[in-house]
């Protein structure tokens, strides 16, 4: 599929591109912008936006293969993330992550077939202290119970 | 008791809040003075930086050189990323303009005209908190060109938000200046330092979020008042994130000595079904831990965490309970420092890898004592023999775990242990060769 940014995002580009002295430093917010647009990196968003930043393609994918916040591959439309380090481990992170897989029907990694969910288990997310926690796309919801995982999930479901 | 960095005041967030409360005159103070004069009060005041090595601030400062040949950068590091710690983002919600004006202070005392907080990427609520503070700084001229006007100096810089995406490693300055510069987010060797060879080959000065968001308190009442706070040779309050088995998990900020058990009794409110404390990590998941009956008596600050053999860290003290499978923790603290190696060095990429399975054999009854001082001896191997200090983020935790609790560990194991220990170190690699493939 062609990748084209919007006009919208092709200036909110030119407003970041300012902020460094080298328009390839701006690779990593032209690419969250290219994700917000297309739902994740795609191979042609890679070169589009290599275009762009006068950089070689190459050099774009390896910072897409080494942030794990660009998705690879489409995310579903509710990304849940969920916490498993120490903090949240000790307060039953890992209950939870167990709850959200059989709740989805989903393992790590993998999306819905009807493109509405993905899971993943993610690293400390600074929620330690309002530990257990999930992340849904861009929202933190913590200190979590059973039941309000329960409930937050049927409401996306729902929604 | 004192609060420097999260003061309870309502709303303090909203600039206007902020400058009824003195907000943005320790900048008006700072900038009609010297720079090295500034410097010299941050170096008296004795702070030390929050991020993790407890780095003297004004010393850091002074290594930057004085001509103005290159452009100068400060990084303000909101990469926060260490297990346990959730301190910065307490700043970024309850009192950004503090951060904004710390971040201006030490621009002008080290001569940047530019300041990148790099804030990880997960944390997109508090970006835009922080954003919309910064906003709103710049529209009332407290940052960028009317500066010169408001503050009636020939001063200016500009402020910019750089965000993160997912990648501990990022939190390491060098990598962190990598990541600015649009490469993958991989440490640099050093020499050469920051300060002479920084973004982009300039020089560039690299500070915690918390140390910054302490400078303006510094400037407004004096280093003699700061340096009177808490532990002499490490002053100050520290912001504590307490988290794990305690009754009231949260962010504590309290000066600095406060004892450990003070922090988890008194603030924290103690362990759930007053439970025995099996193990106290005190600085964030990187640090060496302390066994539970050896915390009677130790303070929080850098020095008498040092003799009590641990570190001050990010100040992240994450406890746990006489039920916790320490065994599991371990595992998942490997686990997380495996996925966070960039991969550079072959010591950290390979042995990273290692401790996590010799762990998982551990944990699936597989093991054997031996199998305890491989883990010390493969840890041992990492620890100094790398480009950054990952190594010693992933060995420690794994070592000195295995050392202190080694009864537990021993007790576990032995409980356990189905096989016999000859044929461990083949089963640690991931092949299934037939033999005759091998051997020719
Ligand atoms: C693997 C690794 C991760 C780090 N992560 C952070 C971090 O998230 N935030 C931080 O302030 N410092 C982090 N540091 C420490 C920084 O390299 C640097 O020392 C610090 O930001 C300096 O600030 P300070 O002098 O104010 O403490 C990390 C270091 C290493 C080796
Ligand atoms: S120690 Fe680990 S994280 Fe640091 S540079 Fe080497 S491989 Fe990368
Ligand atoms: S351990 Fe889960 S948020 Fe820190």
């Amino acid at each position: 599929m062609k990748f084209e940014f919007t006009a919208v995002n092709l200036e909110k580009i030119e407003r970041i591109l300012p902020k460094y002295p080298d328009k390839k430093a701006a690779v990593m917010p032209v690419l969250y912008i290219a994700q917000e647009q297309n739902g994740w990196i795609s191979g042609e968003a890679v070169v589009a936006v290599a275009a762009l930043l006068e950089m070689r393609p190459e050099e774009v994918l390896g910072v897409v293969t080494f942030y794990t916040m660009y998705h690879k591959k489409p995310a579903g439309k509710y990304h849940i993330q969920v916490c498993t380090n120490v903090s949240c481990m000790l307060r039953g992170g890992y209950d939870i992550f167990n709850q959200v897989r059989a709740k989805l029907g989903l393992e790590n990694g993998e999306v819905t077939d009807d493109g509405r969910f993905s899971l993943e288990e993610v690293e400390c997310m600074g929620s330690c202290g309002t530990a257990p926690m999930i992340a849904v796309n861009e929202d933190y919801y913590e200190n979590l119970t059973e039941e309000q995982v329960d409930k937050i999930l049927e409401s996306l479901q729902r929604s | 008791m004192e609060k420097i960095v999260l003061p309870e005041i309502n709303n303090l967030h909203l600039i206007d809040v902020y400058i009824e409360n003195g907000g943005y005159t320790a900048a008006k103070k700072a900038l009609v003075q010297k720079k090295d004069d500034i410097i010299d009060q941050v170096k008296k005041s004795g702070l030390r930086g929050r991020g993790g090595a407890a780095f003297l601030t004004g010393l850091k400062w002074s290594f930057m050189p004085k001509s103005d040949d290159k452009p100068k950068y400060l990084c303000v590091n909101g990469d926060e990323s260490e297990p346990g710690s959730f301190k910065d983002r307490q700043i970024f919600e309850f009192n950004p303009h503090q951060l904004i004006e710390g971040t201006l202070i030490t621009c002008y005392a080290i001569g940047a005209r530019t300041a990148y907080i790099y804030i990880r990427g997960e944390y997109h609520k508090w970006i835009n908190l922080m954003q919309k503070a910064l906003d709103d700084a710049y529209e009332k001229g407290f940052v960028g060109a009317k500066m010169k006007e408001k503050f009636s100096t020939d001063f200016s810089c500009e402020i910019y938000i750089h965000k993160g995406a997912g990648a501990y490693i990022c939190g390491e300055e060098s990598s962190l200046m990598n990541s600015i510069e649009g490469k993958r987010g991989y440490p640099r060797v050093k020499p050469p330092f920051p300060a002479q060879n920084g973004l982009w080959g300039n020089p560039t000065t690299i500070n915690n979020v918390e140390t910054i968001a302490n400078i303006p308190a510094i400037i407004n009442k004096g280093w003699e008042w700061y340096s009177r706070i808490g532990e002499p040779k490490h002053p100050g309050t520290i912001l504590f994130g307490v988290s794990g088995h305690v009754n009231k998990p949260g962010v504590y900020e309290l000066p600095s000595g406060t004892l450990l058990t003070d922090i988890i009794y008194n603030y924290a409110g103690g362990i759930p079904g007053n439970k025995k404390i099996l193990c106290v990590i005190p600085g964030g998941s990187s640090m060496p831990p302390l066994r539970g009956d050896q915390l009677e008596g130790v303070k929080m600050d850098a020095e008498s965490l040092k003799a009590a053999g641990s570190s001050i860290g990010t100040g992240g003290i994450m406890v746990m309970d006489e039920d916790t499978d320490l065994l599991r923790v371990l595992a998942r603290i490997s686990k997380f420092y495996f996925h966070e190696s960039c991969g550079q060095c072959t010591p950290c990429r390979e042995g990273t890898g290692w401790m996590y399975k010799i762990l998982q054999r551990l944990i699936s009854g597989q093991g054997s004592t031996a199998d305890l001082d491989l883990l010390i001896s493969v840890a041992n191997n990492i620890e100094g023999n790398t480009v950054c200090a990952l190594g010693e983020a992933a060995a420690w935790p794994v070592k000195f775990t295995v050392e202190r609790f080694r009864d537990y560990f021993e007790t576990r194991v032995n409980s356990q242990t189905s096989l016999p220990t000859a044929n461990k170190v083949h089963s640690m690699r991931n092949t299934a060769f037939p033999l005759s493939d091998i051997i020719r």
